[in-house]
């Protein structure tokens, strides 16, 4: 029973790694471009229909007919965008990036597409602002790594607050918990304007050119970019875009030296409000979950899919450091121990960037170099969480090891077995059934935990909930229904390892006995 | 004339630099039930222990049913086929222990087979009926398929010593076989050893039970502070001990 299901997990996570590696091979004509697309309306998101749009979607859309190529979307978080490219995820980023002389040590940009300012929001009644130093002594929210967020800290007494999503900043200006947010003048226009308990205010601050950005040295694709950019503006097609999603503002017609009005009315821009207006009652709101039932399956299969294969691992590597350390030469013994006691001293997330981010930066490349990708985020996800309770399962091993009577040992070896034969047929069958709980609620906890490897890009459970949550401004309902189904997913595991340790325990059972968990007695021992 | 069966020179034994055996040499002949009695601490125990390698003694020489190990100056380099050797020793020795050890997650009768089928590479279904013949000799064939929590001390300690026979020892080690078994349990485990005995069954026993040991040994070792003091007939010890360490040791007995 075990094999086969061990096998056709593995091969489920062989098949992800192989799909990952297929799409990336052909990339002759075509245009892999990198972006957040988790609550980054207007620029790239997922619409309330779950279909990827934004004007920075319809200008790669543009940009890669223009090249003759084939635009292929490829998510990562935002904090990782830049990381990523390193890793030759992407060819370029497209996702708001301000290009500034520090980044551009880091990274290639291209022309700017977008021109735009900073704009401040209060709460409706606010008395307006003319300068941002009026906003000193106040707590002043807005994104991190923006240039907003530069601006808030050059401005002497004001305490800046750094969100992860646009929307919980607004939501905490209209519920008085900050003063004011300043933001990059579209999402004050898509997560802002729309609120009635939100009002601009003061001038527009700044000026930021966004531009793609491209890993050092592909100049190549630099000037191939640039080329085609001109050729849109020029045909007025990056106007049209504009236009149509209500950002065709002065700035950007000075900026393309077009001072003209928009060529088009604003109907995405109008379609985004309305579509967030829409009440939410329960009815419409379980219409919206069971809508995205798709990406709730895939992704429910995605946390069990790394869940089980990172398991896997951890059993398997905890395992052997549990021999390692209990029964090995003192080299192995050092070498397990200290691996041991620094994983459990760091905390996973750290693990999870350093393998992910970290090892691709050392020159360490996993998986076959001409995919011009390192070790995928699935693989990358599953080894950091497999190695992370790796740790713990060695340690739960090693006590269960530490548990069996020494006589057992001796019996085995006094009746001729070898000590390898004692380990395996005598005191490891009888230290399972002793680890089979606390194995139980690891995988438990691994479950809960796997949800930081949508930090590493992949579109697991927690990672639906970003994605749903933020598309709709639902987070409670949301964040139930993704509760749930975690809570759903661990059931059957906790009993399906209670029903294997009460057939286990079926030799400790005395009579007027229930099958204990931690009958450690040896038999005769009174 | 045939050497003995079991011959044992010189051992010497530390703990911690301190000593525990210090000299000890004894023969058994082949169908001989040796008793072995003496005061806590006397070192009884790790005498019989060594017999096998579960302790490795660090002087002596120790053989066994034709395998010889040499263990002289064992501290210093113990020889590399040590291992090879006390396995092989280990083999022609059957034991059983004061605690039974019999393995918990087994039916007795997968206790019996286990050594044979898994370190002998014994066909399952020759060891299978090997161990029920051997479990219908210590009067448990009805219990071949429960488990060692699901029986009493006496049977488990009757099972433990099917589960030795099972690999046809030559000689059998008991280490105070019935010391952990309730009072009315003691004889259906030392009738089975009685029993073994007149099958010419070679024995030594670590023992607190005075009575069977003046009843059924050959001979009695009485050892004291890590030294064989009187190797006695059975009878001669008890009424007429010549030392008068073995008297005050038999004297709390009477």
């Amino acid at each position: 029973m075990r094999v086969p299901f061990a096998r056709r997990v593995l091969s489920a996570g062989l098949a992800v790694f192989l799909v990952t590696g297929a799409s990336l091979r052909a990339d002759e004509k075509v245009l892999r471009w990198g972006a957040d697309t988790d609550s980054n309306a207007p620029y790239g998101f997922y619409n309330s229909d779950n279909k990827l749009t934004g004007f920075e979607f319809d200008i790669i859309q543009a940009l890669a007919a223009e090249m003759g190529r084939k635009p292929v979307f490829v998510q990562n978080s935002w904090d990782g965008l830049i990381a990523g490219l390193g890793r030759g995820m992407y060819d370029l980023v497209i996702c708001g990036i301000e290009i500034t002389p520090e980044k551009a040590g880091e990274v290639l940009f291209s022309n700017p597409y977008y021109v735009t300012f900073e704009q401040f929001v209060d709460r409706k009644g606010s008395p307006p602002i003319a300068s941002l130093s009026q906003l000193s002594g106040k707590e002043i929210g807005t994104l991190d790594q923006t240039a907003a967020l530069t601006m808030l800290e050059k401005t002497p007494g004001v305490t800046v607050r750094p969100y992860e999503q646009e929307v919980n900043a607004y939501q905490d200006v209209a519920n008085g918990r900050i003063f004011g947010v300043l933001l990059d003048y579209p999402i004050a226009k898509y997560y802002a304007a729309p609120n009635p308990n939100l009002q601009f205010s003061g001038p527009p601050f700044g000026q930021i050119t966004y531009g793609m950005a491209f890993a050092k040295g592909n100049t190549a694709l630099q000037q191939e970019v640039n080329t085609a950019l001109q050729s849109l503006i020029a045909k007025g097609t990056m106007r049209d875009i504009l236009s149509r999603w209500g950002l065709w503002t002065p700035t950007i017609a000075g900026a393309f030296g077009q001072p003209e009005p928009p060529s088009l009315p604003d109907t995405e821009y109008k379609a985004f409000v309305a579509s967030h207006a829409e009440s939410a009652t329960l009815w419409t709101r379980l219409q919206r979950y069971s809508s995205n039932w798709r990406l709730l399956l895939d992704a429910t299969l995605l946390t069990l899919n790394v869940s089980i294969v990172g398991m896997c691992i951890a059993i398997g590597v905890g395992f052997t450091l549990a021999i390692m350390r209990v029964f090995g030469p003192w080299p192995l013994r050092w070498a397990s121990t200290c691996f041991i006691e620094v994983v459990r001293g760091t905390p996973l997330l750290i693990q999870l960037y350093i393998i992910f981010y970290g090892l691709p930066n050392l020159g360490i490349i996993f998986g076959h170099p001409e995919f011009g990708i390192k070790l995928p985020p699935f693989w990358a996800g599953v080894i950091g969480l497999g190695l992370n309770y790796a740790a713990y399962e060695a340690e739960n091993y090693r006590a269960g090891l530490m548990a069996i009577p020494k006589g057992q040992m001796e019996a085995a070896r006094a009746l001729g077995l070898t000590h390898s034969q004692g380990l395996r047929f005598v005191v490891i069958p009888q230290s399972f059934r002793l680890v089979l709980p606390p194995v139980t609620n690891d995988f438990i906890s691994l479950l809960k935990d796997s949800s930081l490897v949508s930090m590493v890009t992949l579109i697991d459970l927690t990672g639906a909930y970003n994605r749903i949550a933020t598309q709709t401004f639902d987070y409670f309902g949301t964040g139930l229904v993704i509760a749930a189904i975690y809570l759903l997913i661990g059931l059957p595991f906790v009993r399906l390892a209670r029903w294997t340790e009460q057939r286990l325990a079926v030799d400790s059972r005395r009579p007027g006995q229930r099958p204990g968990m931690f009958n450690l007695q040896a038999p005769g021992k009174k | 004339m045939e050497p003995p069966l079991l011959s044992v020179h010189g051992l010497h034994k530390n703990f911690d630099e301190t000593p525990i055996l210090k000299g000890v040499s004894l023969d058994v002949e082949k169908g001989d039930l040796v008793s072995i009695i003496g005061p806590s601490g006397c070192g009884k125990s790790t005498f019989l222990r060594c017999m096998n390698f579960l302790e490795v003694p660090d002087a002596g020489r120790i053989s066994i049913a034709g395998v010889t190990i040499d263990c002289h100056g064992l501290e210093d380099a113990p020889p590399k086929d040590l291992d090879s050797k006390a396995h092989e020793l280990r083999q022609r020795v059957g034991m059983v222990f004061q605690q039974f050890n019999l393995f918990p997650h087994m039916t007795i009768l997968e206790n019996t087979m286990l050594a044979p089928v898994i370190g002998r590479n014994v066909p399952k279904e020759e060891a299978r009926v090997r161990g029920l013949q051997l479990l219908d000799k210590v009067g448990l064939a009805a219990f071949a398929s429960r488990y060692p929590s699901q029986m009493s001390g006496g049977q488990q300690q009757r099972a433990a010593i099917a589960r030795a026979l099972a690999m046809n020892p030559q000689v059998m080690l008991y280490d105070e076989p019935t010391s952990a078994l309730d009072p009315e349990l003691v004889a259906e485990v030392l009738a089975v050893m009685k029993q073994l005995d007149t099958e010419g069954m070679t024995q030594i026993i670590v023992t607190h039970e005075m009575r069977f040991a003046r009843d059924a040994s050959d001979y009695i070792v009485f050892m004291e502070a890590g030294h064989i003091v009187e190797i006695s007939d059975e009878d001669e010890i008890f009424e007429n001990p010549k030392d008068e360490r073995t008297a005050r040791f038999l004297g709390r007995f009477q």
